[in-house]
Formats: C-alpha cells, structure tokens, sequence
C-alpha cells in the first residue's frame, strides 16, 4: 500500500477537502446521531434493546453512507468537476497512486467523523439486553441475554471501520465514473442501502452496510444487530467489493478525458 | 523531440472535432492558429495524453528514440509540461505551494530549488506566497506556467496562454517562449489571435473546421493571407470621381458604386492603401471613410481553405 500511498496529494486533498465550505457537512450527520443517543438514553429505561437497532440500522444504513458520500465524492470528485485534477494528472504519477491516496484519505476522514462518533454514541448508550433468545424448546425456555455495553461498542466501532473503508472505495468510484456522484450515491444509499436491503434479504449480500452489521455482530454477538450476513461472508464480500471499486476507479481515470468524462 | 500526428482523426458521436490531420512539430516554438471552435484544443488534448485519437497515430519521440503516444501514459509526463486553458488551480494552495508540490509529483530531487528556479523564470517571486485565490487572471496564468516548466520538460504545451494577460505580462511570456524555443525545446502554443503567432511563432499550423488548412512558415503563410483578395468600403466627397480613377489602378479589381459610397475589391492590401490616398490628394477628394469589410480572422481562414 505505501507505493501506492502519495504524501504530496494526500496533503493536497486534506486541504481541498478541509478548506471547502461542505466540510461542515461531514459533522452534521455525526451530531445527529450522538444527539439521538443521549434522547434515547434519557427517555428509555436500560433494559430495552434500542442501542443495537439505532447504532446497528441508523448508523451503518444513514450515518456513515452519507458521511462516506459526501466525502468520498469530494476528495476526486470536486478536483474532477472543476478541472483542478488536471495539474494532478499532467504528472507521471500513477493513476493507481491517485486513487489510492485519495480513497485513504477520504477513509480516515470517514472515520473520524463517523466510526468515531459512532462509537462514542455506543459508549453513551451503554448496551442494553436483546429481545429473549431461543435456548430449549418448551415454554420455558425463553430467557434474556444481556449484551455488554463495551462489547457492542467495540463490534459497533470495528463494523464502522469496515464500513469506511468500503463505502468509500465505491464512492471514490462514482466519483470518478460520472460528474453527478452525489445523485447517484444519495439514490443508492435511500433506496438499496435503507431500503431493500433491509427488507430483501438477497440484497444483503451486495450491501455495505450489511457487511459492516455482519462484521460488528462477530464481536457483539447481539442479535438486535439484525445481521443477516456472517462474519466471514462480510469479510470476503467487503474485500471484493473495495478492491474491485478501487481497480474500476483506476481504470476511469486512466482514460480520463479533459472534458471530464472517460473516454 | 518531435510531435508527429499522423491522420489524426477525432469525433464524438456523429460530429467530427478534428480531420485527418497529419502534423509534424519539431523543436522551436509552433502555433497552433485557428477560430474558436476550429479543432485546436482538441488536437492539443489529444498530444497532451487527455484524449485518444479516434483514428490516426500519434506520437512523441526525441531523435530516432519514440516516447509513444500520450494516451493513457503517465511517464511521458516526465517529458512534457503542460499549461490547460481551463483557469482551474488550487485557489487554495499558494504559488509556492502549488509549484513546489508539482516539482515533488515530479520527484525532482530538490523540489525548492526546482520551484524556486520556475517561479523566477516567470516573475512571479513577489506574489508567490500569497493564495492563488487571490491572484489575476494573468497570474494565475504565469503560475500554471511555472508549475508546467518546473520539471524542466523538452516540451511544452499552452493552450490559449495569453488570455487574461496584460500586454506587459503578454510581451514577458512571449521572450520567455521564445527563449525556451531557442534553447531546443520543443514549444506547441494554440491561439486564435493572428498578432499573438505573428510576434512569436517561425512556424504555424492553421487548422479551420477540424481540418489543417496551412501549415509551414509563418512569413509564406502571412503572404497568402495578405495578397488575398480584399474588400474596402469607400465614402469620400465625390465617390464617381474616385471610382473612376480607382479601377484604372493594377492592384483594384472591381470597383461598385453603393447607395452610401464604394465597394472596392482589391489583390493588394498595400498597394491599395497608399493608391487611395495619393488618387484622392491628386483628384481633389476628400476621403470621409476607408473600411476593410472582411478582415475577420475566420474570413482569412475561409480563404486559406479555399485555396
């Protein structure tokens, strides 16, 4: 990775991303969600399984798409759409270099601004206790299972990292496959990622945020998670799913044409 | 190194950007002349590697030794420096601070030394700690300049570099262009302002409407546009008078009496002028109006591709 890795342009994009008006944005989405905790941490009693389903689904399907979106799309897509990408481009710099470097940095901003706050609102929450699980037949054999509060932090906070990383190999992609990212990434972050995944059981298998769910449940154990992919299949899938983002990406830029568009 | 297209064709969809082209530029400093919308940026696009030639080959080689095409090779950046028309930079970086990390996307091994060489070779010394963003537009020309000869490259590419520059800025550029020709370099400029390649350029390639009209030295090229016929609008104190003695004169072809004064066709542009002006002393005219009617660069175009 560090060949690819390019200090002169992850300084440039940390600027260009940092500087721009939008970076306000980044914190919007974060500040909702520890907001929301601290509510729901005030208005519901503790034995309620709300963590899981507002960390799990809110988080992993709203939060950290739409940070990963609005960054992702920025650190190449911005330089893209102005023009500025061609003093990047008139170098011999690797395409692959460019990609890559831009993807992590649009991944650690990702991070901070969403995994972290994420995992800060999982700290307030404190845990709760799943819904009763099946142990035995007969009536009873229902008994609760507490999760700890630290344990689905940590699960929360590893499954947003997944979540960074992935999210935005695929819109460092958009960015570079058409001039309107942003439409594009919100048409598939509301209507795949919120929607059908979470109600089509075979759209899980191409959703981020079910590869982080699944990836968090490996630590968590917590079935309010609502993960409907196992760890190992998250694992693999994410992995597919960045490095073929990120070779797609490499590949349109390579025959990126002055008028903004491959060839 | 030497730039050669040959039957360079590119389209897009069903419209033809640039026909059968072929090319060659060698080292010296070349213009690029033509309308707008003529072809030239594209062609410039194409040899600067940001987009293919539909058909037709396109090559850079220095000597006997081919670089390749530019096309979907970054290496060849290494040779080339290239200044886009676009006026998009990074407002948000400082002059210094943009030149200086070219020269280290260049991984010069002493980026300072490089950007600080490149910023005094355009005079830009005095401003270049401060914000492109607050830059002019002739400024933010020179920087983008700077930045494209940082790495010292064999050739240079300006698309349109004289827009936004004041004559002061223009006058400076151009020695500097002429200088960088005269030191080998191989210099391509496109422009759509005949002065700008009169002053600067030994040899153009006129392209009109996608197609190389004229190509060659600028003084044979500037001969065929100058003897070309011409067309003046004459008003004086008594037109029939100056008509008649007009047309007995070897460089007038036709002269046409109009409701507001004269239309005269004439193949000497120079001859033209100074026999007005004596016919009218000698006759008693007063001339009220003498107005070439076609001097438009694209109506010097039509004509070189007529022809």
């Amino acid at each position: 990775m560090s060949g690819f890795f390019n200090p002169t342009i992850a300084w440039i994009t940390m600027r260009s991303t940092l500087g721009r008006k939008r970076a306000f944005l980044f914190a919007i989405p974060a500040l909702i969600l520890i907001l929301f905790t601290v509510a729901l941490k005030v208005s519901h009693p503790p034995s309620r399984p709300w963590p899981s389903h507002v960390l799990g689904t809110f988080g992993f399907s709203v939060l950290l798409p739409l940070t990963a979106l609005i960054i992702g799309t920025s650190v190449l897509g911005a330089e893209i759409d102005d023009g500025s990408i061609i003093h990047l481009l008139a170098t011999p710099v690797r395409r692959s270099s460019v990609v890559v470097t831009k993807f992590v940095v649009a991944t650690v901003l990702t991070m901070v601004f969403a995994a972290i706050p994420e995992l800060v609102a999982a700290l307030i929450a404190g845990g709760g206790s799943s819904p009763p699980a099946v142990i035995g037949p007969g009536p009873a054999g229902f008994v609760p299972v507490t999760i700890s509060g630290s344990k689905l932090a940590i699960g929360l906070f590893v499954g947003a990292l997944a979540c960074s990383v992935i999210y935005n190999a695929v819109f460092v992609m958009v960015s570079v496959a058409t001039t309107r990212a942003i439409a594009v990434g919100l048409l598939y972050v509301l209507i795949w990622e919120a929607l059908l995944s979470n109600f089509v059981s075979g759209a899980r298998l191409l959703s981020v945020s079910h590869y982080g769910l699944g990836i968090a449940n490996g630590f968590a154990h917590d079935p309010s998670l609502a993960a409907g992919l196992s760890v190992l299949t998250s694992v693999i899938m994410g992995a597919v799913v960045t490095v073929a983002a990120l070779a797609l990406a490499v590949n349109l830029l390579s025959a990126f044409t002055l008028k903004g568009e491959p060839a | 190194m030497t730039i050669e297209l040959r039957n360079v064709s590119r389209w897009y969809g069903n419209v033809v950007a640039v026909n059968d082209v072929t090319m060659s530029i060698g080292p010296g400093v070349t213009g690029l002349l033509g309308p707008n919308g003529a072809g030239k940026s594209t062609i410039m696009h194409m040899i600067a590697g940001f987009l293919p030639p539909s058909r037709g080959e396109l090559t850079i080689a220095s000597g006997s030794t081919s670089s390749g095409s530019s096309w979907r090779n970054p290496a060849i950046y290494r040779q080339i420096g290239l200044v886009p028309e676009r006026d998009s930079v990074y407002a948000f970086l400082t002059g210094e601070q943009f030149v200086f990390s070219t020269a280290k996307l260049h991984q010069l091994p002493e980026p300072g030394a490089a950007a600080a060489r490149a910023i005094a070779m355009l005079d830009m010394a005095g401003p270049a700690d401060r914000k492109i963003a607050t830059y002019s537009k002739g400024m933010r020309q020179r920087i983008k300049v700077a930045a494209a000869l940082v790495h010292n490259p064999e050739v240079l590419l300006l698309d349109e570099p004289f827009n936004g520059m004041d004559p002061r800025q223009r006058l400076h550029m151009m020695d500097l262009l002429d200088k960088l020709g005269s030191e080998g370099r191989t210099i391509l400029f496109s422009s759509h302002i005949l002065e700008e390649v009169e002053r600067l350029s030994g040899t153009i390639q006129v392209v009109v409407a996608g197609r190389l009209a004229a190509s060659g030295d600028f003084r044979a090229i500037r001969r065929l546009m100058t003897s070309r016929p011409h067309v003046f609008t004459v008003r004086s104190s008594d037109d029939r008078l100056l008509g008649s003695t007009l047309i007995g004169r070897p460089a007038v072809t036709a002269v046409e009496l109009t409701g507001t004064g004269l239309q005269v066709r004439t193949s000497d542009y120079g001859a033209f002028c100074r026999d007005i002006a004596v016919l009218a002393r000698d006759h008693g005219v007063r001339l009220r109006e003498v107005l070439p009617t076609d001097e438009s660069l694209e109506s010097v175009f039509a004509y070189l591709v007529a022809n």
